[in-house]
């Protein structure tokens, strides 16, 4: 493997990283809102949040190139601030990952939270315990399984992004140059034994992932009761 | 178990080894798929005698190049297959060097079974044994566009529809090709020659005659007006060692190196 394909897989692992924490943070109050809300604005945003999950990648991607580029709205704002631009950056690239991970993150978080008993939450709030406290010693652990789903799954989803990354990331060696592309870049030169070691690590590393996340989530019978 | 404090440290790392201090000589050249081999061969004098630079190449269709510089790609020196785009780059203000041609390329018909590659283009189109013909889309890809215009030239746009199938760039419909997904197509003459598929099957010349001219012309985008690898670079590759590895690698010179006077008054 080249220092190059290395560089790649550094650059799709932090892209990863950074993306699954982000959206930790973003996700984790709206999955909870959405978990428990009585609003009817509820199913407006539940539909948004899923809509990566049916859009053609190159859709996403193109309304993101034409908004963070330098004629659209956001591509604008930075160069009036004299920032630099997100197109063709590393940062456009989680802002991509983000709203295309979005649901990963967001449903499974939010099927967990909605399969707590309220009365328990309840009884925490009877005991005196602040909702923050309660959120995170009685919920977050009783959310282990959702949320151990909903990491692993913006993490792998974020390392297989192949079509919103084309579309804003510009295939830049070291900022953008993800580990799809770089496989897609040596099928194209015609490299066909370097993408194969970079297709099949990547087959296996998923995998492995995904096998690890099912091992771990699988329920103990619970004999009697 | 997790805390807070450890998520945004953990984040915080993370983020800080995202934001990395620009080389201190640091080269992006944007470069039509055609090159693909040629180039990398005629960099490595050049990165050897740049030690500690970063010089990086984007290949990719030349129109698809082109509209990512104009959305801002932070390219240095884009090798335009046609000198059509490099000339509405300069016109729209984003060139501080060029048009300066560099190359004429070549287009060839070619397949992995040698008895057709070496059929005459129409006897080819026609043949039973080619179900899918290969070229570069035609949409923002030059040799796509060139390709279409032979088959067209000929009369065979009815022959080959049927048979069509479109590459992102003309590597990938070498790709095509190689792999026989394809049974065969129109390439550009420099990947025919290079390394990955010299050898294999047969390939036909087409004659120039049959469609636009294949000038291959370079900007230094004004992004890299005072990289001074960037000029490097190009009097490297305006320089007779690396025209004769052009010439080898399937591409015809230029007569002398034309720089073609610009439209555009103000220049940064």
């Amino acid at each position: 493997m080249s220092a190059g394909d290395w560089q790649a897989i550094g650059v799709t692992l932090r892209l990863a990283a950074v993306t699954t924490l982000v959206l930790l943070a973003l996700g984790t109050p709206l999955a909870w809102w959405l978990a428990r809300t009585r609003s009817g604005a509820a199913t407006w945003i539940e539909s948004l949040v899923a809509l990566p999950l049916v859009l053609p990648p190159t859709v996403l991607g193109f309304y993101l190139l034409v908004w963070m580029g330098p004629q659209g709205g956001v591509g604008r704002a930075l160069a009036a601030l004299n920032l630099p631009p997100l197109v063709f950056s590393f940062w456009g690239l989680i802002v991509a990952s983000v709203i295309s991970s979005l649901p990963f993150m967001v449903q499974p978080l939010r099927d967990a939270f909605a399969a707590i008993p309220p009365r328990v939450l309840d009884a925490a709030a009877t005991l005196r315990a602040p909702p923050l406290d309660a959120f995170f010693s009685v919920a977050v652990p009783l959310a282990r399984r959702g949320f151990l789903s909903a990491l692993t799954l913006t993490f792998a989803h974020t390392v297989g992004e192949f079509g919103v990354v084309l579309m804003v990331g510009g295939n830049i060696p070291g900022a953008t140059r993800v580990l799809s592309i770089a496989i897609y870049d040596h099928a194209e030169a015609m490299n066909h034994s370097a993408a194969h070691v970079l297709a099949g690590g990547l087959l296996l590393a998923s995998f492995a992932a995904l096998l690890a996340l099912n091992l771990a989530s699988r329920k103990r019978t619970v004999i009697g009761a | 178990m997790l805390s807070r404090r450890h998520v945004i440290g953990v984040s915080a790392l993370c983020g800080a080894g995202v934001v990395r201090a620009q080389a201190a000589g640091r080269l992006t050249i944007a470069a039509a798929s055609d090159l693909r081999f040629a180039l990398d061969e005629a960099l490595q004098p050049f990165r050897a005698a740049q030690r500690g630079a970063s010089i990086d190449v984007v290949y990719g269709a030349s129109g698809k190049l082109a509209t990512q510089l104009r959305n801002g790609a932070p390219f240095d020196v884009f090798l335009s297959a046609d000198i059509a785009l490099a000339r509405e780059l300069d016109d729209a203000g984003l060139a501080t060097d060029g048009p300066r041609v560099y190359a004429v390329g070549r287009l060839a018909a070619w397949s992995t079974h040698a008895e057709l590659g070496r059929l005459p283009l129409a006897a080819l189109v026609r043949d039973s044994r080619v179900k899918r013909f290969a070229i570069a889309n035609p949409e923002h890809a030059p040799y796509g566009q060139r390709a279409m215009q032979a088959l067209q030239s000929q009369g065979l746009q009815g022959d080959v529809q049927p048979k069509l199938v479109l590459g992102d760039n003309v590597s990938q419909a070498a790709t095509f090709i190689e792999t026989g997904a394809a049974q065969a197509g129109l390439i550009a003459h420099s990947l025919v020659l290079s390394p990955a598929l010299a050898g294999k099957g047969a390939w036909t010349l087409i004659p120039e005659a049959w469609h636009a001219a294949l000038e291959q012309a370079l900007v230094i985008t004004r992004r890299a007006a005072d990289n001074p690898l960037a000029a490097a670079f190009v009097r490297h590759l305006e320089a007779p060692p690396t025209r004769e590895l052009l010439r080898r690698n399937g591409f015809a010179l230029p007569e002398q190196v034309r720089r073609e006077p610009s439209d555009s008054v103000n220049k940064p």
